[in-house]
C-alpha cells in the first residue's frame, strides 16, 4: 500500500511509545549503570569501567551457558521446523476435523510454561509418570534428574511438544493461501508429490516459516522457566542454559555487576541475530508484493 | 471464487463461506490430501501428557504414589475441593485473571492508534521505531526481572497487579501493535478517504467506521495478549509476593516439607489449562494469522 507521508502521525504512536519507553528503557538504564560500577554494600557505587564485561567474556561459565543455549536451539530449530511442516502438510484441509485439529494443536501454546514444566516433570518420573514408567519398563536406564543425555531428552521433547505446533499452525495458514488453480495445473503436468512440494508448497511457505523460525529462534534462546521447573539446570550445569545462568547470578548471588554486563551481550546477540532474520523477512515481503 | 476480494483472515478459514459446496469440492479435488494416521500419532503425542496431568489430579496421592494404573482406580475429587475452598489457593486464578485483564485492556488501547499510524503513514523514523518495538519482543525477561523488581519498589507499586500488568506490556504492546498493523493493512484505504470526505472526524471514524472493520484483528491481538500474560510466570513471580501472586507461583507451595502433594500440584495444572482452552475455541481460525502476525 502506497503510504501517505505525515509527521502528525507521531502522535497516534506516542503513547505506545511512552509506555515501552517507561517499561524498557528505563529497566535497561539499570542495567546499563550497573554494569559499569561496581560496589562495597551500603548502595555506594564507584565506577568500574569496562571490567565487568572483561570478566565476563574471559570467563568459562557464560561462554559455556552461551554453548549450551546455541545446541539446544539448533536441536529443537532442526527437529520442530521440518515436524512442524510435515503435520501442517498431513492437517485436515478443511470442515469440522480441521477445526478439531486446530483446536487441539493449539492446546499446549496456552498452558502457563512452569505449568508445561511440571506436566513433563510428572510425565518423565520414573515412580509416577507414564514415560518414566514405560522407558523403565523396557529397559532403558532413564532417569533426567541424574542422566545427562535423559536431561537434555527430556528438555527437548518437552519443547518439541511444546511449541511444534506453533510451526505447523503457520505453515497450515501458508498452505491454505495457495490457490486451487496451481493445484490443478500440477495435476495436469502429472508432477509427483515431491514436485508439488518443492516447487509449489515450499515456496509459497517461506514468509511464514522465516517467522516461525523468527519465533522460535527468540523464545528458545530465552527459555527459562520450563527447563527450570523439570530440571532444575542440572545434573550439574548440564541443561543450565543463558537465562537460568542469568537468573541465578543476578537474583541468587546479586552479583549485580557481572550480571548486567551478561544480560547485555545476552540481549545484543540475540538483537544481532534477530535483525538479521528481520532482514531477510522484510525483503520476502517486498518481493512478494512488488509480485 | 478463486478472484473474488477476500476479508483479512479469510485466507486461514477452513472451510469455504463465500460458494456453494459442490463448487468447492470441485475446485478443492487438485489439493493432496494428508494422512490421518500422521495427525493421529501426533495428536497423541501432544494429549498423552496432558491425559497424564488429569489422570494424577483425579487420583488420591496414596495411589500416586502407591501403585501405577493408567486410570484412577477409585476417582477422587478431594484435590480440586482443596484448591477452589482454599482462598490462598483459589486468589492466586484471580490475581492472574485480574493482571491479564488490565494488561489486555492497556496493550490495546496503545496499539490501536498506533497500529493505524504504521499501517497508514509514512513518517520521520517510522521503521526503526518498528524494528526498536520488536527488539522489546525480543528482550529475554531474565534481564528485566531485576531492574523491574527495583523499578516498581521504588514507585511503590511492588506486589500490585498493575505492576505486572505494566511489566507484561514490554511484549504484548510490540506483539498487538504487528498484529493489528497486519490486519489494517488488509483494509483499503478508499475507506478512510471516502469517511473524511463524508465529514467525520479521526476519533468517530475510527471508532464507528475502521475498529468495527478490523474486529477479527482487535480479537486476535486481544487473544495473544491474553496467551502471553498468562503462560509467563518469571516477571509475574518477582514482581509479586502475596496480594497479587499469581497461581503460577502459588503452585510451587506444594512442594512442602512432607514431600510433594501431587494430587493437588496437578488439580492446579488442570485449572490453569482450562482458561486457554476457552479462549482457543473462540479465535480457532484465526490462530495461525495472528502468530504470522497478520502476515499470511
Amino acid at each position: 500500500m502506497n503510504k501517505t507521508v505525515n509527521q502528525k502521525a507521531w502522535f497516534l504512536v506516542l503513547p505506545v511509545l511512552v509506555l515501552v519507553a517507561f517499561s524498557a528503557v528505563i529497566p535497561l538504564m539499570t542495567v546499563v549503570n550497573y554494569s559499569v560500577q561496581d560496589t562495597f554494600g551500603n548502595n555506594v557505587f564507584f565506577w568500574n569501567g569496562l571490567r565487568w564485561f572483561q570478566d565476563m567474556l574471559e570467563s568459562d561459565r557464560m561462554w559455556n551457558a552461551l554453548g549450551r543455549q546455541v545446541v539446544f536451539s539448533s536441536i529443537i530449530l532442526a527437529i520442530e521446523v521440518p515436524l512442524g511442516v510435515f503435520v501442517a502438510l498431513n492437517m485436515p484441509k478443511r470442515g469440522f476435523w480441521a477445526s478439531f485439529c486446530l483446536v487441539l494443536m493449539s492446546l499446549p501454546l496456552l498452558i502457563p510454561w512452569n505449568v508445561v514444566g511440571t506436566i513433563w516433570q510428572i510425565f518423565g518420573r520414573v515412580d509416577i509418570g507414564l514415560l518414566g514408567h514405560t522407558l523403565d519398563a523396557v529397559g532403558i536406564d532413564y532417569n533426567y534428574t541424574q542422566g545427562f543425555i535423559a536431561a537434555w531428552a527430556t528438555v527437548i521433547a518437552m519443547d518439541v511438544w511444546h511449541w511444534t505446533s506453533l510451526v505447523a499452525l503457520l505453515a497450515y495458514a501458508g498452505l491454505q493461501s495457495i490457490p486451487d488453480a496451481y493445484y490443478q495445473a500440477a495435476k495436469i503436468d502429472q508432477a509427483s508429490r515431491w514436485a508439488v512440494f518443492r516447487y509449489i508448497e515450499l515456496p509459497k511457505m517461506t514468509g511464514v516459516l522465516m517467522i516461525a523460525i523468527l519465533l522460535r529462534f527468540m523464545d528458545s534462546f530465552m527459555i527459562y522457566t520450563e527447563p527450570f521447573v523439570v530440571t532444575g539446570g542440572g545434573p550439574g550445569n548440564a541443561t543450565t542454559f543463558l537465562s537460568i545462568d542469568l537468573v541465578k547470578m543476578a537474583l541468587g548471588q546479586f552479583d549485580l555487576g557481572p550480571a548486567a554486563a551478561f544480560s547485555l551481550m545476552y540481549f545484543l546477540v540475540i538483537m544481532a541475530i534477530s535483525w538479521v532474520f528481520y532482514t531477510v523477512m522484510t525483503n520476502l515481503d517486498n518481493r512478494e508484493s512488488r509480485r | 471464487m478463486t478472484d473474488t476480494v477476500s476479508a483479512p483472515g479469510a485466507a486461514s478459514i477452513p472451510g469455504d463461506v463465500t460458494a456453494a459446496r459442490n463448487r468447492v469440492t470441485a475446485a478443492r479435488r487438485f489439493r493432496p490430501g494428508g494422512s490421518a494416521l500422521v495427525m493421529a500419532l501426533y495428536l497423541l503425542f501432544l494429549l498423552l501428557p496432558i491425559y497424564w496431568l488429569i489422570n494424577m489430579s483425579l487420583k488420591t496421592n496414596a495411589e500416586i504414589v502407591g501403585t501405577f494404573s493408567l486410570w484412577p482406580q477409585t476417582v477422587t475429587f478431594a484435590n480440586y475441593a482443596t484448591i477452589l475452598t482454599d482462598a490462598s489457593w483459589y486468589m492466586g486464578y484471580v490475581n492472574s485473571l485480574i493482571y491479564v485483564v488490565m494488561n489486555t485492556a492497556i496493550s490495546l488501547t496503545v496499539a490501536l492508534p498506533a497500529a493505524y499510524a504504521f499501517s497508514r503513514y509514512s513518517f520521520v523514523g517510522d521503521k526503526h521505531l518498528f524494528f526498536w518495538l520488536l527488539t522489546n519482543r525480543m528482550a529475554p525477561p531474565a534481564v528485566f526481572a531485576l531492574p523491574f523488581f527495583q523499578l516498581y519498589s521504588s514507585i511503590g507499586l511492588f506486589d500490585t497487579h498493575i505492576a505486572v500488568a505494566l511489566a507484561h506490556c514490554l511484549f504484548n504492546v510490540p506483539l498487538a501493535v504487528w498484529i493489528l498493523e497486519g490486519f489494517m493493512r488488509g483494509v483499503p484505504k478508499e475507506i478512510d478517504e471516502t469517511a473524511y470526505i463524508d465529514g467525520y472526524s479521526f476519533p468517530r471514524f475510527f471508532i464507528r467506521i475502521f475498529m468495527p472493520l478490523i474486529a477479527s484483528g482487535i480479537g486476535v491481538a486481544a487473544f495473544f495478549c491474553f496467551m502471553f500474560s498468562w503462560v509467563e510466570l518469571l516477571l509475574s513471580r518477582t514482581l509479586t509476593s502475596v496480594d497479587a501472586k499469581p497461581i503460577a507461583a502459588t503452585m510451587t507451595r506444594t512442594m512442602g516439607a512432607a514431600g510433594v502433594d501431587w494430587g493437588v500440584l496437578a488439580a492446579a495444572g488442570v485449572l490453569t489449562i482450562i482458561p486457554g482452552a476457552l479462549v482457543i475455541y473462540f479465535v480457532r481460525n484465526y490462530i495461525a494469522k495472528g502468530f504470522a502476525l497478520g502476515r499470511v
